[in-house]
């Protein structure tokens, strides 16, 4: 099926993926207790949810879903932003996944229904192509993490032409991953780490933080092999009490990680505190355009109409989202009054319903925590 | 972060890479990866740009990484385990 | 929590084959028009690929479709092919494989170009030629600039047949084939359709599909319990469909799907699963577990058919749902809802 020489990247064979369930199994059976772990991307939960692992991972080890979705912690005001953006006629490209994230009550996609410009792309180097080819004004909605912030840095960087803009409303991973080791009651006891984040920033920027909080990190690829085995480092880690940083990627991760990346990345943005979607204020969490590339900066060259989106009644909805507890791994979806209720997959209110990969959008999918049978996997249709 | 697919350098022309993944090619930025790259060379690619170059040596190590996890477990017991070694020893005389 | 803005416009998910597209239906296009149906017949009501109505001692086979495709031109097709292949398909997937006649109704844009709509009609006339199907009878209507979207054309296909296939008779232990490799259709539209540059082998399977259809059916008469063709939404949706009109839960095998190279390679690149893309030159069969060899045998001695795959079975746990097995574990396969999007997470 995989033609070429690619294939031995793909960490996707089903016997070694099973030896590691396995080896799973038993060193969570030999903590005798559950045990809690949090990883904080998007698309490890993605893989974690396309693979079906959840359905052989141990039934006393609970994987959370911390907050690593760019999609779901975008907050509300930045979609806000883009939503007032492109109703007040100003041609946006975004990257698809923002495309039906509410914002306070529309998302780009209702302002797309009501006849705005918005362009979809795969890249922001696509974006920078399309406002070489136009006149007008393009405004690109730069959403993702670090990783993807590098892009959007390189493009700044590229000498973009005059009618290209950046609205920013990229994050920055660790200091999320503070804020759930400090909250009190918190259970998490050891982290997956990003494996394509930490190719950018390398795996040293977590050594302050197990030094600070004493929990383990395991920075992981993205492959069902990758997961399964990060995941048995990680509880290796927990059960024997090591607060260690461990590098289970070597294909990618350094310590030091791209330097190269890293200056671009820094030259262009610089971290402010903001609110991130459910889970509040977040030092340092958001990327800005530094003062040099004002030119480009969207929210300085536009002048943004919120109050237009206000015209609907704001959500009082939002109050009651418990998504910040459901990410620390203090409470469950079903905890929430508002789950399956006013929120609900065609209609979410925080963070773990917005995202494909959001913990309550899971539980709602599965009925509760999934139990599909077939532990063996490789089921055979004739 | 998120998405990003190993692929294969077919040629580079300045700052613009034309890779290879299973068979479909697509252009690939060179900005922001950290090393010289040359065709025949893998890059992990994010949105269009290459972040790592892929050193062919690592997969070897990344596998046998794996294998230690299984010998530190109870893995003796399960004759599936014991497949999953004999693959593993047989591939690294590949690279 | 309505957003009354979006409810009150007919967006594009409306369109788009999926869960919205159906309630729209019921709640507004069924609406006084559905009645009570003779024994047997399929129409409004059933909401299969087309209508089945008792002539004799025959069944007169009817549906009609309406092509917006965009881009018109697309590697491995047009907007032509499209409009035949369609509407023939749609009657196959009835059980009709012997097209008695096809209408067609253009609706083009002033400005259109001339060699544009011949080039068109030349893709029409092969994929009847394929078909052995003729055009008898259509319309055509210019509006202005900007009124419509370059051009839009309505096939409309009747036949008759000894035989209905609906698309609602699954049991429990009914095996699922799908007649090819899937994804092709969709990915080659999408690629195009958003300049993603990518170069490759992706090329539409936009065809006719009636012998292929007539080869399996005749191969074990009475053995294909339900068919669907997986166009929009892709075999997720087709299987979705099925299962839920059968009462009967699925479980897929993922490793068995066939998916070329370009199309696997290109879903990757985009984070988009090939089980949700559009196909126009496969099917979707139920067959019974007895008679899944003789099939399959049929299948792959027709050209069109050299990848067909048996891809899952029919159960009674969980009815309505559809479990895939990935070959590392198992989750339940979403419903898609509107296009699929190339994603970066």
């Amino acid at each position: 099926m995989i033609a070429n020489g690619v294939s031995e990247l793909k960490f996707r064979d089903p016997a070694r993926a099973r030896a590691l369930a396995d080896a799973l199994e038993q060193t969570v059976e030999s903590i005798g207790r559950e045990v809690a772990v949090m990883h904080v991307c998007g698309s490890h939960e993605q893989a974690i949810a396309r693979f079906g692992l959840r359905a052989v991972l141990p039934k006393r080890l609970n994987v959370i879903m911390g907050p690593g979705c760019p999609v779901c912690i975008t907050d509300v005001p930045e979609v806000d932003e883009g939503v007032a953006l492109a109703r007040q006629g100003v041609r946006l490209a975004t990257y698809g996944d923002m495309l039906k994230v509410p914002g306070s009550m529309l998302s780009l996609n209702d302002a797309q229904a009501e006849g705005a410009r918005i362009d979809i792309v795969y890249s922001v180097a696509q974006a920078v192509e399309l406002a070489r080819r136009i006149d007008e004004p393009l405004v690109f909605f730069a959403t993702g993490f670090e990783t993807t912030a590098v892009a959007t840095a390189a493009a700044v960087l590229g000498d973009p032409p005059p009618n290209f803009f950046v609205l920013s409303a990229h994050k920055y991973i660790p200091p999320a991953m503070e804020i759930v080791a400090e909250m009190p009651d918190t259970r998490v006891e050891g982290f997956l780490a990003a494996g394509h984040a930490a190719t950018i920033t390398g795996w040293g920027v977590f050594e302050a933080f197990v030094d600070r909080h004493q929990l383990p990190v395991v920075v992981a690829g993205f492959e069902p092999l990758d997961i399964l085995a990060g995941l048995v480092r990680l509880v290796e880690l927990v059960r024997d009490g090591r607060p260690a940083v461990e590098n289970m990627f070597p294909l990618c991760v350094t310590r030091a990680g791209n330097l190269r990346a890293q200056q671009q990345l820094w030259r262009v943005f610089k971290p402010i505190g903001g609110n991130w979607r459910g889970i509040a204020h977040v030092p340092n969490g958001n990327l800005r355009l530094r003062d040099e590339f004002a030119h480009l900066d969207a929210r300085r060259r536009f002048d943004i109409d919120l109050e237009s989106l206000w015209d609907f009644a704001p959500p009082a909805l939002v109050r009651d989202c418990i998504c910040g507890d459901i990410m620390a791994g203090i409470k469950s979806p079903t905890d929430c009054s508002l789950y399956g209720k006013a929120c609900g997959p065609d209609s979410p209110v925080g963070a773990c319903m917005v995202s494909s990969e959001g913990t309550c959008r899971i539980w709602h999918q599965y009925g509760g925590h999934p139990d599909l049978g077939g532990r063996r996997g490789a089921f055979c249709a004739r | 972060m998120c998405l990003g697919v190993p692929g294969k350098i077919v040629s580079v022309d300045g700052d613009i890479a034309t890779v290879d993944f299973w068979g479909v090619q697509r252009q690939v930025r060179l900005d922001v990866v950290d090393e010289p790259v040359l065709p025949g060379d893998y890059i992990l690619n994010h949105v269009g740009y290459a972040i790592r170059r892929i050193p062919a040596e690592e997969i070897g190590a990344t596998l046998a990484l794996y294998e230690e996890l299984l010998t530190h477990t109870e893995a003796d017991q399960d004759l599936m385990a014991a497949d999953v070694r004999a693959e593993i020893a047989g591939a690294g005389d590949d690279r | 929590m309505a957003l009354s803005v979006r409810d009150e416009r007919i967006t594009m998910k409306y369109g788009a084959g999926g869960r919205a597209m159906r309630s729209l239906i019921q709640e507004i296009f069924h609406d006084g028009l559905v009645t009570d149906d003779a024994p047997g017949e399929i129409t409004l009501r059933a909401m299969d690929d087309g209508a089945a109505l008792r002539l004799g001692s025959r069944w007169l086979v009817l549906t009609t479709d309406s092509h917006v495709v965009h881009p018109l031109f697309f590697p491995g097709g047009d907007i032509g092919r499209l409009a035949i292949s369609g509407t023939v398909n749609d009657l196959a997937m009835m059980g009709a494989t012997d097209v008695l006649a096809l209408t067609c109704a253009v609706i083009i844009e002033e400005g259109f170009s001339r060699d544009d709509l011949s080039r068109i009609q030349r893709s029409m006339r092969l994929a009847c030629e394929q078909a052995g199907a003729r055009i008898v009878t259509g319309d055509t209507k210019v509006m202005g600039k900007g009124e419509i979207d370059g051009i839009v054309i309505n096939t409309t296909g009747v036949a008759l047949t000894d035989r209905v296939v609906p698309d609602s008779a699954l049991g429990d232990g009914d095996r699922l084939i799908v007649t090819g490799t899937i994804g092709d259709h969709g990915m080659a539209v999408m690629a195009k359709r958003l300049g993603l540059a990518i170069e490759g082998t992706l090329e539409s399977d936009v065809t006719p599909i009636n012998a292929l259809v007539r080869s399996a059916l005749d191969a074990v008469p009475g053995a294909i319990v339900a068919m669907k063709d997986p166009t929009r939404g892709g075999v997720a949706s087709a299987l979705h469909e099925m299962a839920e009109k059968s009462g009967v839960g699925i479980i897929v095998d993922e490793l068995a799907l066939p998916v070329t190279d370009a199309v696997r390679a290109t879903c990757e690149l985009l984070g988009i699963d090939p089980l949700h893309v559009a196909n126009e030159g496969k099917a979707v069969l139920g067959v019974r577990p007895d008679a899944v060899d003789a099939v399959l045998s049929a299948l792959h001695h027709h050209p069109l058919g050299a990848s067909a795959a048996v891809i899952g079975a029919c159960t009674t746990a969980r009815p309505g749902s559809i479990i895939l097995d990935t070959g590392f574990g198992r989750r339940l396969l979403a419903e898609p809802e509107g296009e699929p999007l190339p994603r970066i997470c």
